[in-house]
């Protein structure tokens, strides 16, 4: 595939820093070609489809109208969960109903913006290395082995469900699975992590009420900490910036409201994979978690 | 004798006598416990419809209760009163009061899709959670959820500039919900944030903060958003 548009959207902008800073150095040094998605929107993360869903339908839309009528391409990356998940529904609504394609269109028109056509592509950050270059090509690529760390490989919900609106996924061999994504995996075991059998990957954070519903997404939390603890693992590795801002914040907030004190280290994937690939840690934003995990892998080697 | 779900029955309907002998039977021991029979005259056969016209209610009459929804639920797992299936059947039986004694707890959905994952007869149900707890509101059952200030906060900010800043909508949230902004774990949480992030990516926040981000072409994209959604509920609810 040639070059994708690179849609970090909000959080990778704010928040989530050291993902953005990470997925750019590592898509460098594997040699992939992306360009930053022209002014994009916010794709409404969860909230405006409780307003009305017709908004992140609309929203997703344009940035892809962007990506197509403004920049000739026909393929918008994503490396956030969310973007990716309001991309593929915009995707699945307008190809599924004629009324919501012809709604969309209407709007664009009315707004002055550029009109979608159907005609692009999403792509999780995930999926666009592993049809790029596969298990085999990060193997060739790395420099520094990942030295065997435990690895709980954490994907939550908005890269998997609802299925439906993910028709690229459980099409047998070599393709993602909704029920037990294995991308991540593939790609960290590649680099020289041991995964370990790890039953939330698909779990919910609470990321919907990490505020408005605290103490929930903190237990929520939790029993992913726990369950990857309990697991074996030391880290937890996560392609989402607000599953991970959520992991980070509320093992904080288990901490000092409740006491509760978990050694799991988060870290993006990007990150790690960035690590094997010899990149070094400021370039990759490593100090810049709120997880503080640069004393364990220098500990363990890999820095 | 167990009775199942018994939280579902009020309290005052269930009577447990010591010795109880029923029609010359003496039924004491496993069988001491009645409950009184409830006639329901306070059904509303329009609800139903009622709740179709929100956004996510659509499908609601597709159900045919087989429980997965419930069975795979994230908030369930945390509290066995929160449950899609049967807060979907009593809005399909128009049992409103029945619904609204749990008008506390439907607004806590995370929006985590399990359930529309599985349900078999696609009646999405996150939407339904969605849609009942609008209705709550709209209907002042209940006040503004903690919730739904999240995201009219957070579309608030998206119609006039197109994008989102995460401390600008957070600080919005909590101003709006009249809350403290210096918690205790949040303190804990900026300290640890500013710890080692380099300055320029400190002074890039703060400046986020205060120079909003902004689309540039956004131009009247919010205003037609607006009016669109408007005129969407205007059609479906008067
Ligand atoms: S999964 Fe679907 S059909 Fe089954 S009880 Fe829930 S809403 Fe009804
Ligand atoms: S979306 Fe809501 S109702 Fe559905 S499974 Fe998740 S928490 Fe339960």
């Amino acid at each position: 595939m040639g070059k994708v548009a690179y849609y970090p959207g909000c959080a990778l902008e704010g928040s989530g820093g050291p993902y953005d800073k990470s997925t750019r150095a590592l898509v460098k040094a594997l040699g992939l070609e992306m360009e930053n998605l022209k002014d994009y929107n916010c794709c409404g993360a969860m909230e405006v489809k409780n307003i009305h869903p017709m908004l992140q339908t609309y929203l997703s839309a344009r940035n892809m109208a962007i990506a197509s009528e403004q920049m000739g391409l026909d393929a918008v990356m994503a490396p956030c969960n969310g973007c990716y998940h309001n991309l593929k529904k915009a995707e699945y609504e307008t190809a599924t109903s004629e009324k919501a394609m012809e709604t969309v269109q209407d709007l664009a028109r009315k707004a002055d913006d550029p009109v979608y056509k159907g005609d692009v592509r999403t792509l999780h950050l995930l999926e666009w290395l592993m049809e790029e270059l596969g298990t085999e090509g990060i193997k060739q690529r790395i420099s520094k082995s990942l030295n065997g760390i435990k690895i709980a490989n954490y994907y939550g919900c908005m890269y998997v469900r609802p299925r439906q609106i993910f028709p690229e996924k459980d099409q047998g061999p070599g393709s993602e699975s909704s029920y037990k994504p294995h991308f991540m995996d593939d790609l960290l075991g590649a680099a020289g992590a041991v995964n370990v059998d790890f039953p939330l990957k698909t779990a919910c954070c609470g990321g919907a009420h990490t505020l408005s519903d605290s103490d929930t997404s903190t237990q929520l939390v939790l029993n992913i900490i726990q369950a990857a603890e309990d697991a074996g693992a030391e880290v937890i590795a996560t392609e989402c910036p607000t599953c991970h801002s959520g992991l980070e914040m509320h093992q904080i907030r288990a901490e000092t409201e409740f006491g509760i004190k978990t050694n799991v280290k988060v870290l993006y994937f990007t990150q790690l994979l960035g690590l094997a690939l010899g990149l070094s840690p400021r370039k990759l934003g490593i100090h810049e978690n709120i997880s503080d995990s640069v004393g364990y892998l220098k500990e363990k080697g890999v820095i | 004798m167990a009775i199942h779900e018994k939280s579902l029955i009020e309290p005052e309907r269930i009577l447990s006598e010591e010795k109880l002998v029923v029609d010359g039977v003496d039924v004491s021991g496993s069988w001491n416990t009645m409950i009184t029979p409830r006639y329901l005259r306070d059904y509303d056969d329009d609800f139903e419809a009622v709740i179709q016209k929100y956004a996510g209610g659509e499908n609601v009459h597709r159900c045919w209760q087989c429980g997965s929804c419930t069975n795979s639920c994230t908030m369930y797992a945390q509290n066995v009163q929160f449950n899609p299936r049967y807060w979907i059947y009593l809005t399909r039986l128009g049992l409103k009061d029945e619904i609204i004694k749990d008008k506390d707890i439907i607004w806590q959905c995370v929006s985590c899709n399990k359930c529309t994952n599985i349900c078999p007869k696609d009646v999405r149900p996150e939407g339904v959670m969605k849609a009942l707890a609008h209705w709550m509101e709209e209907q002042s059952i209940t006040e503004k959820t903690p919730s739904t200030h999240f995201d009219e906060t957070f579309w608030e900010e998206i119609y006039h500039t197109g994008r989102i800043e995460d401390a600008s909508v957070m600080m919005g949230f909590f101003k709006k919900t009249n809350q403290p902004l210096m918690q205790d774990w949040l303190v804990v949480f900026g300290k640890r944030m500013m710890k080692y992030l380099p300055i320029a990516q400190m002074a890039k926040m703060g400046l986020n903060f205060i120079a909003k981000p902004r689309t540039k072409s956004w131009g009247k994209t919010g205003e037609v958003l607006k009016a669109y959604v408007q005129e969407q509920k205007e059609a479906a609810h008067g």
